[in-house]
């Protein structure tokens, strides 16, 4: 048999047991060396040549990726690692680390059980750092320890063994810390990174050699030897007896879980379903036999075999041919090619069982997010919630008319390989508006239009999406339907910040049995007739009907809703999204026929209710902000500071480290635009910036009128800051 | 002066002797063809019998943006719809407003929909319970569908004192007029959903083009009205509850309905 052959043949035997099987996956902050890491993996465990890893950055399969160096997109890969005298099957996602994207890693996380936390030994414990644990802890992904780069400490730091392994020492703790403080429930069920216990490595994944404490027993290098290599600049010798990928893999094996013992504790933190029922109990175990239970977390183009969407089997087996459910639409879709990862290949196999990540075509009406299954009415697994918010948006254009049909194809494409972007028709202009989560993010994405699917476009510079929320309490408004037959009382006030957190943090959801969901509303402060009535959340806004015993009222509730939502995605100030706004509906008058509340009545009267209600509840606009940080040389230190005081931005912190300083600052996105050039030439391109995002903080009140104003006139909106009398002309 | 002037069922010349006078006499003159319509009559048609132009209003004209209303302060405007202008309607709020803005208002009856179908089924006027519309179900842009269940709810209500129900068919500007068949059809899901038989078994009437020559007439179980064909719209429905023997010897002899119901009448 061909060396190929074979690889398929252990590939397929392994994905069949779930035992065998880990799924993790690798975050870290950006160029702390995720990818090389990645690369060399996959060639320490003979998936790839040994020459293409490190250069050729094999994850960063997009071009876009290879030439700017950083990864875009998570790709998926596999590979056979031999521990304890067993075979396992590794599937590695690897994620972008850069702010812009941080939507992928929260869906990559969803697919996995395990995550290899990266840190460079010489930055340490980064903001995306940060984020990234937060977001495997609260998806109930176990984390090891990488730390990266450790030669640096050496041979740049010139660092002595003592030194370094202070340092190291350090850096563990700070991430346990780190830990306890994020989820203190699971740093007590002894998730916690321990180097005697061989949850840390560390190593240099360029230099391809890795120790930990279980690898010095195994090899019988010590610490010292480790640091004698380095010192001779020996570090080949070191990646022969301590390679890379063994003290990696043999620590993912033994510490991160397999399916099997991952999916209960998974499960229960991304479905709030009967965990009783049939579903839930074989979703619990990874049931072979169970009705399918698949979620979608990457959609990608296949120039071959169409769209490809990957995701993690919980339950049931997948096969070619097989009819399913997806969650959100109505019509079946029937699976074509069903496939799992070989190494950077995808294998097209017969059948693949519940606990692995698999990657199927066929699903045409599936989304990132999407919950695939074979049953009629299974509770779909919670939304993807991303760590940061569209806060930029660019009109895109095609270039050539006859292109046209063409760009809205390609658009509707992008938005469903990432979720994270928004698009959205201004029917006024005819431009197509692309939201997404920074400047990089979106040009990133104009490039892919542009090169992958072959539409030459134009775009309009980078615009920041405001929100809008109110300051005070207000109403009862009344708000009249068209025909006048029909009001309805609203009242608006600010939802409270414990509220918004639980929405953000995905802690409640109107997916949720509604008991479970009142308690979590209780326990943070609401009352328990706000919690009873709640009907939508809305982003993080919600509804609540506070009336009681209206007939009529639960089939009108649909079309009130659909102007709450209206509002929420379009507020009465400038149309910019809501945020943070309790809408609650305190009584209605009906007419007694149903013609006469449908939709053309109530749908406006809800509307132009709480819009009015918003403005005089003092309706602000909020500006987003990022989080800055620099690390700069002494000289340099001016210049950075200086950018950043100029564009309305704070300096949090700054702490110094030998010749360079660490500048942490805050600053509004608007003024951000160009910054990358800027800083630049500010510090004559010695400065090294990453940006993180950094939530909403209300617009300072002098400028309010001016960008409302500014808004209102780009999207062809009557001029001036609207008056609640606007709303209740009637 | 605002004239409301109910123009009747069907065509132009069921306008009455006095609306057609008012019509005549106005000095603008306004129609609304979203509550009903005359089917068997065109704008064009109605021009040419009145002798006058009429401008006719949309949904958003007569209801939220009533500019019209402004004119009647100095001139004589009549405002017209088909069948009789209250019946049915919200137009009340019209006169309302008129009156808010100091204009005198006058109505001018129409001959509605509402007694033709006592006329045309036997069945007595003074039996009908609560009117209800089936509106077309509706997709909101939050993904749900909602299906009206307040006819039924009407119907049942009706049906527990001993009532008839009329059911007015949804007219829908995008998604047109409803049917007989659309109409039974939405009613029997309802039936299904709730477990229930309240529509499946018992009798209702289907009538098509009251007011028409040839307006059909026709009383059966109600699944099997689901697929007989009752022709152009306009349609209406009636339910009717437990029969007085005059009304169910009405229903076989007016609407073709099964003579079981005779016996079913005897035992009452
Ligand atoms: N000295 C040293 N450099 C490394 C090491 N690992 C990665 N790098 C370098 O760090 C940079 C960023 O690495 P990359 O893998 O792209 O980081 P990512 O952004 O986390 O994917 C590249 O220039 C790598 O060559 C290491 O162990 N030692
Ligand atoms: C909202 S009501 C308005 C009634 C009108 N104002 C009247 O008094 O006749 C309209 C509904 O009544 C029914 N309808 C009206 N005229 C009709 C006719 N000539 N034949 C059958 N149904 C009619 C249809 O179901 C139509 O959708
Ligand atoms: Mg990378």
């Amino acid at each position: 048999m061909g060396r190929r052959k074979k690889m398929v043949e252990r590939v397929k035997a392994l994905m069949s047991n779930p035992d065998m099987v880990r799924n993790i996956g690798i975050v870290a902050h950006i160029d702390h060396g995720k990818t090389t890491l990645s690369d060399n993996l996959l060639a320490g465990a003979g998936m790839i040549s040994q020459d293409l890893a490190g250069r050729q950055l094999f994850m960063d399969s997009d071009e876009e990726e290879q030439e700017r160096g950083i990864t875009i997109d998570s790709a998926n890969v596999s590979m056979v690692h031999e521990y304890d005298n067993n075979e396992y099957l590794i599937n590695l996602i690897d994620t972008p680390g850069h702010v812009d994207f941080g939507g992928d890693v929260t869906r990559a996380m969803r697919a996995v059980d395990g995550a290899v936390v990266v840190i460079d030994a010489v930055e340490g414990t980064m903001p995306q750092t940060e984020t990234v644990l937060r977001q495997a802890l609260k998806e109930h992904v176990r984390p090891v320890l990488f730390i990266n780069k450790v030669d640096r400490l050496i041979n740049e730091l010139q660092e002595g063994g003592q030194e370094m392994q202070m340092r190291l020492g350090k850096l563990i703790d700070l991430v346990n810390k780190l830990i306890k403080g994020m989820n203190e429930e699971r740093y007590k069920a002894g998730w916690k990174v321990d180097a005697t216990g061989g949850t840390v490595a560390f190593g240099s994944a360029l230099y391809n050699w890795a120790i930990s404490v279980p690898m010095m027993q195994k090899t019988g290098v010590s610490f010292n030897d480790v640091y004698e290599y380095c010192r001779n600049e020996d570090m080949k010798t070191l990646a022969e007896k301590c390679p890379l990928h063994e003290a990696v893999n043999d620590m993912v094996i033994r510490h991160l879980p397999s399916p099997i013992e991952a999916q209960e504790g998974r499960v229960g933190a991304i479905w709030h379903g009967d965990k009783t029922s049939e579903i839930g109990k074989s979703m619990k175990d990874a049931d072979a036999n169970g009705d399918i239970a698949f979620m979608v977390t990457d959609i990608a183009m296949d120039p071959h075999a169409g769209e490809v969407a990957t995701g993690r089997l919980f339950s049931g087996s997948l096969t070619r041919g097989m009819e399913v459910n997806v969650s959100g639409t109505t019509a079946k879709n029937r699976i074509q090619q069903v496939g799992v990862f070989m190494g950077p290949e995808r294998l097209e196999v017969e059948k693949i069982p519940a606990g692995n990540i698999a990657a199927v075509t066929g699903l045409k009406d599936a989304i990132v997010g999407s919950t695939v299954t074979t049953l009629e009415d299974m509770m779909p697994f919670e939304s993807i919630q991303h760590a940061s918010e569209p806060v930029v948006t660019v009109a895109v254009e095609a270039k050539h008319m006859k292109d046209l049909p063409k760009l809205v194809e390609v658009l509707r494409q992008v938005a469903k390989e990432d979720p994270t972007l928004q698009i959205k028709l201004d029917e006024e202009t005819g431009e197509h508006l692309l939201a997404g989560m920074g400047e990089l993010h979106l040009e990133v994405i104009g490039h892919r239009i542009q090169r992958d699917k072959g539409v030459e476009i134009t775009t309009t510079p980078p615009i920041v999406v405001y929100r809008e929320s109110v300051k005070s309490h207000a109403g009862p408004v009344e708000g009249k339907s068209p025909n006048r037959h029909n009001r309805f009382y609203i009242e608006i006030e600010p939802l409270d910040p414990e509220i918004i957190k639980l929405i953000k943090d995905g802690e409640i959801s109107m997916r949720m049995p509604e008991l479970e969901r009142r308690e979590l509303l209780m326990n943070a402060g609401m009352s328990k007739e706000g919690a009873k009535g709640l009907v939508d959340i809305y982003e993080s806004n919600i509804f609540l009907d506070m009336t009681k015993g209206i007939q009529y009222l639960n089939e009108t509730m649909e079309l009130i809703l659909e102007g709450f939502t209206e509002v929420m995605k379009e507020g009465p100030l400038a149309r910019e999204p809501c945020m943070g706004v309790k809408v609650k509906l305190m009584d209605a008058k009906l007419h007694e026929d149903a013609v006469h509340r449908g939709p053309a009545q109530v749908i406006p009267a809800s509307r132009q209710a709480i819009q009015a209600a918003m403005l005089l509840a003092e309706d602000v606009l909020f500006e987003p902000y990022q989080k800055v940080f620099i690390q700069v040389p002494q000289e340099q230190m001016g210049g950075a500071t200086k950018e950043i005081q100029g564009r309305r931005g704070i300096i949090v912190n700054m702490t110094s480290e030998g010749d360079t300083t660490v500048i942490e600052s805050k600053a509004p996105v608007s003024e951000l635009f160009g910054f990358a050039g800027d800083i630049r030439s500010a510090t004559e391109g010695r400065a090294m910036w990453s940006t993180e995002f950094a939530g909403f903080d209300s617009l300072p009140a002098n400028m309010v009128a001016e960008i409302v104003n500014e808004i209102r006139e780009r999207k062809g909106l009557k001029a001036g800051v609207p008056q609640p009398e606007d709303f209740l002309s009637m | 002066m605002l004239y409301f002037v109910g123009l009747g069922l069907f065509d132009e010349k069921d306008v009455s002797v006095k609306g057609l006078e008012v019509i005549k006499n106005a000095d603008k003159v306004y129609v609304e063809f979203y509550t009903s319509r005359l089917m068997g009559a065109d704008k064009e048609k109605m021009e040419n019998l009145y002798g006058r132009e009429i401008h006719v209003l949309d949904r958003q004209e007569v209801e939220q943006d009533p500019w019209w209303l402004e004119e009647a302060k100095e001139m004589d405007i009549a405002f017209l719809t088909g069948g009789d202008t209250m019946v049915s309607t919200t137009h009340v709020d019209i006169r309302l407003r008129a009156m808010e803005l100091g204009i005198e208002t006058r109505l001018i009856h129409g001959a509605s929909i509402v007694s033709a179908i006592c006329g045309l089924t036997g069945l007595q006027n003074y039996r009908f319970g609560k009117a209800a519309t089936i509106p077309h179900p509706y997709t909101s842009s939050r993904g749900n569908t909602i299906i009206s269940e307040t006819p039924y709810d009407t119907i049942l209500r009706n049906r527990q004192l001993g009532l008839h129900t009329a059911v007015f068919l949804d007219i829908d500007m995008n998604k047109g007029y409803m049917t007989v068949n659309q109409g039974i059809e939405l009613l029997l899901k309802i039936d299904e959903k709730r477990g229930q038989n309240l529509i499946k078994g018992s009798i209702a009437v289907g009538i098509a083009n009251a007011g028409s020559e040839k307006p059909i007439v026709k009383a059966d179980f109600a699944e099997y009205l689901e697929s007989y064909d009752f022709g152009s719209p306009l349609h209406i429905v009636v339910i009717p509850a437990d029969l007085h023997f005059v009304e169910a010897e009405a229903l076989v002899k007016l609407a073709d309905a099964p003579e079981s119901i005779l016996e079913e009448g005897e035992e009452n």
